[in-house]
């Protein structure tokens, strides 16, 4: 029994994050995506206080825990120094971990896996222009697609270093450095993260 | 009253021989602010600060779209650290609030747990035959800026005052969730009373509104904006804002996180197209400038070699306003003159 509970408060970052909640909703008063979602931090903090491990597994399988977007506004304000963002990293690890996230959301870790994650093993940025390709990104608009067209043109008029040698911005990061952060990732466990996500489409 | 309590929260700020961290965000859609900070610091401030070229991402934005596991993030950290450590330097200064927010973080974990600061040691030496220290202070550079404000004024051409009226420029500032939200005796003026951008505008002769939504979210949400069926979340988030700040009739809006920056302003290009409506009187949006911008304008440095160009949002008609002169023809030429083709107008947006 508690068997998923526990797991949670394995998590480095579980016993920080979950002290003990009263229940006031100030965190849910400043929340920026309980604004726009079905989503309530308060009720987070709740369930997994109560450690009714069907209300978690359930919480885990559910849409909530990914809407939060991590702004942190609740750390500030929970006057009993709770932090529900922080709850819902170890929950989301916790689902992706058992396998319990939803197909929504399996998809879209696989295309944030293939994004972000790949940007950081191929290239050692989590962004890059490369990457943001203009018509996956309507919203950067004209500017963005003249900027990305004309780069190698552009870019060193504002100091970059653009896939150059040596230190500078967008510089291109050495082979020595990306197997150092390779070989991180196999010792930490981000491989092992990044090939369940790049697995599960 | 509130003076009070923004002169009663302050951090501490290393003085010289800093280790520059760069970001992601920041030198993909504005690395002439990454080279404006550094020639500030280097030629205005005559500061020491190490720009290493074995450096990369600090994986924060995987961390907080849950693609990275913090045992890898802390060993990646760790490496960025032992960087430092090997150059000799202990004042660490990340460029990105996001990877600010990561730093401060993991260190406060090594502190507060002993145990877990031996296994990442562990785990980078395993990894990598790196050792690490950690740093004596994490700056983000808006913090030094805000440190030798009063210096860099008298090395002003300019101030944040319209030359047509004498008025102060009235200036929005958004110091972007990760700063202060996160640790707040981190941040200066905490997160309830910003004062880092706040102490800048006012010293270099502005105006800050203070506004319903100032502390509120720009909107990035980590996933939602990198899912393209999410950003509909980023984008009602800044619009919240720019509903807010709208009556105030602000002049410009100065950030201090890259991602805000950005999303501040291509939001803004977003909503005239859908929507065909501005926040500003004229048509023309309100202009969105990093704080690195910001100083290097009033210190009279070429508005296209800082990058104003690459947002959406023009700022020709501040820059009128501050008195800048620029020179139209060079805005979207390449680095060498090369006359190039000009960006699409929007089709509502007026540039
Ligand atoms: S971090 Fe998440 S839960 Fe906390 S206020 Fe922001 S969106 Fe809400
Ligand atoms: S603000 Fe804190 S105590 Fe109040 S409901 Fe949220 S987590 Fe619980």
């Amino acid at each position: 029994m508690g068997n998923i509970f526990n797991l949670l408060t394995q998590d480095i970052r579980f016993s920080e994050a979950l002290k003990a909640c009263m229940n006031c909703g100030i965190c849910t008063a400043i929340c920026p995506a309980a604004e726009f979602y079905d989503y309530d931090p308060r009720k987070i903090c709740d369930i997994v206080q109560r450690k009714n491990e069907e209300e978690i597994e359930a919480l885990l399988r559910s849409d909530m825990i990914w809407a939060c977007g991590q702004c942190l506004s609740c750390k500030t304000r929970c006057p009993r120094g709770n932090v529900p963002a922080e709850i819902i990293l170890v929950l989301r690890k916790t689902a992706q971990e058992l396998g319990y996230y939803n197909d929504v959301a399996k998809k879209q870790q696989h295309r944030l896996a293939e994004t972000v994650g790949k940007n950081i093993l191929e290239i050692g940025y989590c962004v890059h222009p490369d990457r943001v390709v203009p018509a996956l990104h309507p919203e950067q608009g004209p500017i963005w697609e003249w900027y990305v067209k004309n780069i190698e043109e552009v870019a060193p008029k504002f100091g970059a270093n653009y896939h150059g040698v040596g230190p500078g911005a967008l510089r291109t990061i050495r082979e020595e450095t990306l197997n150092e952060i390779r070989k991180i990732y196999e010792i930490t466990g981000g491989n092992q993260l990044m090939d369940k996500l790049l697995n599960n489409e | 009253m509130n003076k009070r309590y923004w002169n009663e929260y302050q951090k501490a700020i290393a003085d010289d021989h800093y280790f520059y961290e760069r970001s992601c965000i920041r030198q993909t859609f504005f690395p002439g602010s990454e080279t404006t900070f550094l020639k500030i610091m280097k030629e205005e401030l005559q500061k020491d600060i190490r720009d290493e070229a074995n450096q990369h991402t600090c994986t924060g934005i995987g961390y907080h779209s849950d693609i990275v596991p913090i045992e890898t993030t802390l060993t990646i950290v760790a490496r960025l650290y032992s960087l430092m450590t090997e150059a000799g330097y202990t004042h660490y200064v990340p460029s990105c609030v996001t990877s600010f927010g990561i730093f401060t973080e993991m260190t406060e974990m090594w502190l507060n747990n002993p145990d877990l600061l031996e296994q990442t040691r562990e785990n980078l030496r395993k990894a990598t035959g790196r050792e690490f220290e950690l740093p004596q202070n994490i700056a983000h550079p808006s913090d030094i800026i805000y440190k030798f404000r009063e210096e860099l004024k008298t090395k002003m051409k300019h101030q944040l005052v319209n030359r047509f009226t004498g008025k102060p420029l009235r200036v929005v500032e958004h110091i972007g969730c990760h700063y202060a939200k996160i640790f707040p005796e981190k941040g200066i003026g905490k997160a309830e009373f910003p004062h880092v951008l706040a102490g800048m505008i006012e010293s270099w002769g502005g105006e800050v509104i203070d506004y319903p939504e100032r502390r509120h979210c720009c909107g990035f949400g980590f996933r939602h904006y990198l899912l393209q069926e999410n950003r509909g979340y980023s984008i009602a988030n800044s619009k919240k804002k720019f509903e807010s700040m709208e009556p105030y009739e602000p002049d410009f809006i100065v950030t201090n996180c890259p991602g805000c920056s950005m999303f501040m302003d291509k939001w803004q290009y977003v909503i005239a197209e859908m929507d065909n409506k501005t926040y500003d009187k004229e048509g023309y949006g309100i202009p969105v400038l990093t704080y690195e911008e910001m100083a290097g304008l009033l210190l009279g440095y070429d508005p296209w070699q800082l990058g104003l160009q690459l947002h959406q949002v023009q700022s020709e008609i501040l820059m009128n306003k501050i008195g800048i002169k620029f020179n139209p023809d060079e805005k979207f030429r390449g680095a060498n003159g090369k006359i190039l083709p000009t960006p699409d107008k929007p089709h509502f947006l007026k540039q």
